[in-house]
């Protein structure tokens, strides 16, 4: 170990820390017992069925083998692959996000350049932000009269509040000698915005916006429950009512493994704007 | 009598005090600086020196009271007036020569992109900085090579004042002694106004053509203006061994020492103040030259 990195070193932890936890999982999962091995009472009890328990890690990873070779097949509204269906929800959560950015951001940007705005918008804000995205869902289903688009606007309304809040926040902090040197040379308000503002505020701009897509996508998957038809969180839905827990398991980890390629998008965005001061 | 090319007339600057009342920082102050010269204002900190040029600068408005520069008078901030801040108040997500482009490129918006480079460079290069460093960002120099990308980027703009806030306030003796020597050098090759703030009497002297004091606040005035009768080109060494220097040192100490405070808080009764001319030349006459400001100043 000692010639290792400390990445190395923690790569390795971690693989060993996934094996112990597989292990525990495969062991920990009673086998079916065989029929004849059945006493007359769980004969009768129907307990020698094939019964739906949680299944071992093996079955979930040919379970993802399976899926994960033909991803894209379609056979039906109720029979589609998982990249399909994943598909469908990165395209909902990248829809009502853009949206919402292409509000948040100017209007964040309005906020922390006005006192006067902040002070007028504050007490909206405070109040629409605590709403949990899914209690919009009724009203939106009535108003917009579409689930599709109402999956969208539940996306929209909970990705807005960590991108107005920030780009406000940033804007307002955005250090006053920087903006000296932008008056000093005589820069309008708009190359002001961009050359200076931007720049300065957009490190904490995009940990808004990076807060903003993690929450996007816990919404989406909850979001999908309710309306249906298609998406991930559909998916696991469907996967729950036909007792395939295997499935479900599976779809589980496929939107944590989505959750973290989305973070770390951002991640290299954030890195990218970075300064030091 | 004509107008010097920048003249501050009537200036008041009052704050609230924050119990109710208002702070009179500086009341009536006036004075001129001509073109091509280079004016250092000295004063003890809190008598109002960064909010003079606040207002030089066009970043603030004053109470009261105009700056005219040309003519004109000033309102708001241009590039005719370059500014150096005491932080440097470089951007910190641009490489050194991207701080500099920037500000040429907002003083020649019709250059191409590669002459604004070569005017950057060139500047970047009369404070000694070339080659890896200027790709490097702000975060990536020290103090003392900061405030020369600060100093690159006002004079790359060729500003008809330029006006410096405690430039070298921050850094070591040593740093502040070569990037002094630089900005020397550089100044002495163009016809640069330069109005410069500072604490530390030998970098006044070493520098400028005249010296303004200012006395302690609140009603601080713009007491004296002494002219600095040592030739030019100076070093910094040279200037120790020319007669006038310890005359006009020993003044200078003297006011801050104990003048500045006790013409501190004399009101001015609305008549504008202006500076009364101090000359020290021991070349010409010895004697004269040692007393007379110091009696002439106090009985004011
Ligand atoms: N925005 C402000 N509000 C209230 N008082 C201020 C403000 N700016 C400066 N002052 C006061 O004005 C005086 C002069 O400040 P300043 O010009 O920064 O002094 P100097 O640069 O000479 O050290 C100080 O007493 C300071 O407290
Ligand atoms: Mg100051």
């Amino acid at each position: 170990m000692a010639g290792l990195s400390l990445n190395q070193r923690a790569a390795v932890l971690s693989l060993l820390l996934l094996a112990v936890g597989l292990l525990v999982w495969e062991l920990s999962i009673p086998a079916q017992k065989a029929a004849t091995e059945l006493t007359e009472y769980e004969r009768l009890m129907g307990l020698g069925q094939e019964r739906a328990g949680v299944p071992p890690p093996s079955q979930v990873m040919a379970k993802a083998w399976e899926q994960l070779s033909d991803p894209f097949y379609d056979a039906g509204p109720n029979d589609k692959g998982i990249g399909i269906q994943i598909g469908y929800s990165i395209y909902r959560v990248l829809t009502g996000y853009a949206l919402a950015a292409l509000i948040a951001i100017p209007l964040g940007f309005l906020i922390g350049m006005s006192p006067v705005a902040y002070k007028a918008l504050n007490p909206f804000i405070q109040v629409l932000r605590p709403i949990s995205p899914l209690a919009w869902m009724p009203l939106a289903l009535f108003i917009i009269q579409d689930s599709e688009a109402s999956a969208i606007f539940v996306i929209f309304i909970c990705s807005i509040w960590p991108m107005l809040i920030n780009t406000a926040f940033g804007v307002a902090g955005v250090r006053q000698d920087w903006v000296n040197v932008a008056r000093t040379h005589e820069l309008g308000p708009l190359r002001t915005a961009f050359t200076v503002i931007l720049p300065a505020a957009a490190p904490t701009i995009v940990t808004g916006m990076r807060i903003s897509i993690g929450i996007a996508w816990l919404v989406i998957v909850a979001a999908e429950m309710l309306v249906g038809g298609t998406g991930i969180g559909y998916y696991v839905w469907n996967e729950w009512n036909n007792l395939d827990l295997t499935s479900v398991i599976f779809s589980i980890l496929m939107i944590g493994v989505v959750g973290m390629a989305l973070d770390a998008a951002f991640g290299v965005l954030q890195r990218a704007v970075a300064y030091v001061e | 009598m004509t107008k010097p090319f920048l003249s501050v007339e009537n200036l008041t600057q009052t704050y609230p005090d924050g119990q109710g009342g208002t702070l009179t920082v500086f009341e009536n102050a006036g004075f001129g600086v001509e073109k091509g010269e280079f004016v250092v204002i000295l004063g003890h900190s809190g008598c109002g020196k960064s909010t003079i040029m606040n207002i030089l600068a066009g970043l603030a408005e004053p109470t009261s009271g105009v700056v005219k520069m040309d003519g004109y008078a000033v309102s708001g901030p241009s590039l005719d007036r370059g500014v150096v801040f005491q932080n440097y108040s470089l951007l910190p997500w641009l490489s050194t020569l991207k701080n500099v482009t920037f500000a040429v490129q907002a003083r020649f918006p019709d250059w191409t992109r590669a002459q604004v480079t070569d005017h950057a460079r060139k500047y970047l290069e009369m404070v000694g900085l070339s080659g890896d460093v200027i790709h490097r960002k702000p975060s990536q120099l020290s103090g003392g090579m900061r405030q020369r990308v600060s100093i690159a980027r006002a004079f790359a703009n060729h500003p008809k004042l330029l006006l410096l806030d405690e430039p070298f306030g921050a850094l070591d003796a040593l740093t502040r002694g070569t990037i002094q020597d630089e900005l020397l050098k550089i100044w002495g090759g163009t016809e640069q106004t330069v109005f410069m703030i500072t604490h530390d009497i030998d970098e006044a002297i070493l520098l400028a053509d005249r010296i303004l004091l200012m006395t302690n606040g609140p009603y601080a005035r713009v007491a004296e203006s002494v002219e600095i009768t040592i030739p030019r080109p100076r070093t910094r060494t040279g200037i120790i061994e020319h007669p006038n220097y310890y005359a006009i040192r020993n003044h200078l100490v003297q006011f801050l020492g104990t003048r500045s405070r006790e013409l501190a808080g004399r009101q001015t009764d609305g008549a504008p103040a202006t500076p009364e001319t101090v000359r020290i030349d021991k070349t010409t006459d010895a004697e004269a030259a040692d007393e007379a400001p110091v009696l002439r100043a106090v009985n004011h």
